[in-house]
């Protein structure tokens, strides 16, 4: 048993959330100077070069680079061998998110969903907790804006659709998201499992270096597909009309039930904010 | 694109007139922020015949909920959001003089024949660059529904706002027009 300490998890928390919401990962950065020189429409090619700037001065200020800082989602990997002292590990990373929107000047998001009264710290956080071999604990922040939230769905689709049937699904899905999840997006595809195991597949998809391949040559070769037929959709960057809707396509995949196909389309904005940390 | 305009609050009818989609504007002078919960307040006011805690003549809105100020900052991250919650009370206010608002994402059919109608004009700012946007505030002060939090209504002085022309007063929209040059679907 390895043990870690219940204020190590808060203070890393609180870290990764304010990390996360300032400092846009080098691979976004990357693909969005790709797309600028990529892009046709000077409208867009302008939007994305405030994009540049903007993630530039966020860094550089220690500001959130979008005012939307998002619900807090955090996926966290726990080896078995750890033992948590001190405290309870979820108390720790509503602490760490509480923490950190306060002394991050984050905005705070969370409210009830019937008085729309604001919890006033952005708890709770959104916890996915996955039990793996080994004695390490990782922890993802993924501050997760309601702009794009709002563009996601699941679908339980009829089987018979097969390939084609879902491929249109996710391209429609951004179609009719339009400017609304700030383009360029970034797609996450979630296929079979159940209802709720797909929405999560698909979260997970977005945690992907953009850039990278998918491992399953016939998954890699779908996620290409569909980065051209969103990308001619002509959306283009805030959807003013241009070459460039999304950076990348990430599919997740597993078996679902005989009688479904369950696929989720979780639209991610430009903001693509994820930080890790393993203890 | 062509040249940038710089262009000044409050706008007169002139000023709005001569704005086409896709133009690039620079706003400078004092924008008014309000989201959802303030329209609805404002909404109930103006059915109860009582007067608005603005004036909203003239006058631009920012649909924005800004992050919390760093010390020493006027405010703090600060970019637009989503302008279609707003969609039901903005006829009503353009009706009422209002002549700019600032937001992202489409608005719906009545908000756009009220533009042609009352001489207005829907600004985009870009979605996520809040960081950016908030260079251009210098001064920010919460003047009603303080209980809002960001949601509350603030006057804010703004210098170079960069935004660009999303519907005009000929009736025009520039997400559809720029879709469909960029489009690459026969069905589009
Ligand atoms: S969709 Fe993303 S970039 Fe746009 S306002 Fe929301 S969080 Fe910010």
């Amino acid at each position: 048993m390895r043990e870690i300490g219940f204020e190590k998890i808060v203070e890393t928390v609180s870290r990764l959330f304010i990390e996360a919401n300032t400092e846009l990962g080098e691979d976004v950065l990357d693909a969005i100077r790709k797309a600028k020189d990529m892009e046709e429409s000077p409208t867009g090619k302008e939007v994305l070069a405030e994009l540049l700037e903007n993630a530039r001065i966020a860094k550089e200020e220690q500001v959130p680079m979008c005012q939307d800082t998002g619900l807090a989602v955090v996926f966290v990997e726990m080896g078995q061998d750890v033992h948590i002292v001190g405290g309870h590990l979820y108390e720790a990373i509503q602490e760490g998110v509480r923490r950190g929107y306060r002394d991050g000047y984050l905005r705070k998001s969370a409210c009830h969903p019937f008085t729309r009264a604001n919890t006033g710290d952005n708890t709770p956080a959104i916890i996915h907790m996955e039990l793996v071999p080994g004695d390490r604990l990782k922890i993802i922040a993924m501050p997760k804006g309601g702009g794009s939230e709002n563009m996601s769905a699941v679908a339980m689709l009829t089987p018979s659709v097969g390939k084609p049937g879902i491929m249109d699904y996710v391209v429609k899905r951004v179609k009719e998201a339009g400017s609304n999840p700030c383009p360029p997006v970034i797609v996450g595809v979630g296929i079979g499992g159940t209802l709720e195991k797909a929405a999560i597949l698909a979260k997970r998809a977005l945690l992907r270096r953009l850039g990278s391949s998918n491992p399953d040559p016939e998954l890699d070769q779908m996620e290409r597909e569909l980065l051209e037929r969103i990308n001619d959709l002509g959306i283009g960057p805030q959807g003013y009309g241009g070459r460039i809707t999304a950076l990348g396509v990430f599919i997740e995949m597993m078996p679902c039930h005989i009688a479904s196909l369950p696929v989720a389309v979780n639209i991610q904005c430009h903001a693509a904010r994820h930080k890790e940390a393993v203890l | 694109m062509g040249e940038i305009l710089r262009l000044q609050t409050p706008l007169r009818d002139e000023d709005v007139e001569a704005l086409r989609i896709g133009q690039k504007v620079l706003l400078s002078g004092v924008v008014y922020t309000a989201r959802d919960a303030a329209h609805r307040r404002m909404m109930d006011l103006i059915e109860a015949g009582k007067p608005l805690p603005i004036d909203i003549k003239g006058q631009v809105i920012y649909y924005v909920g800004p992050a919390p100020a760093k010390p020493g900052r006027p405010i703090g991250s600060a970019g637009p959001t989503t302008s279609y919650r707003m969609d039901v009370y903005s006829p009503k206010l353009l009706e009422l003089g209002l002549k700019g608002m600032i937001g992202k994402g489409k608005r719906s059919k009545e908000v756009i024949d009220a533009l042609v109608r009352y001489k207005g004009v829907y600004f985009g700012a870009t979605g996520g660059a809040g960081a950016l946007l908030a260079r251009s505030v210098l001064e920010a002060e919460v003047v009603a529904y303080e209980d809002l939090g960001p949601e509350a209504i603030r006057r804010l002085v703004v210098r170079d706002l960069p935004l660009i022309v999303v519907n005009d007063v000929l009736g025009q929209d520039l997400y559809e027009e720029g879709v469909k040059r960029y489009s690459r679907q026969p069905q589009a």
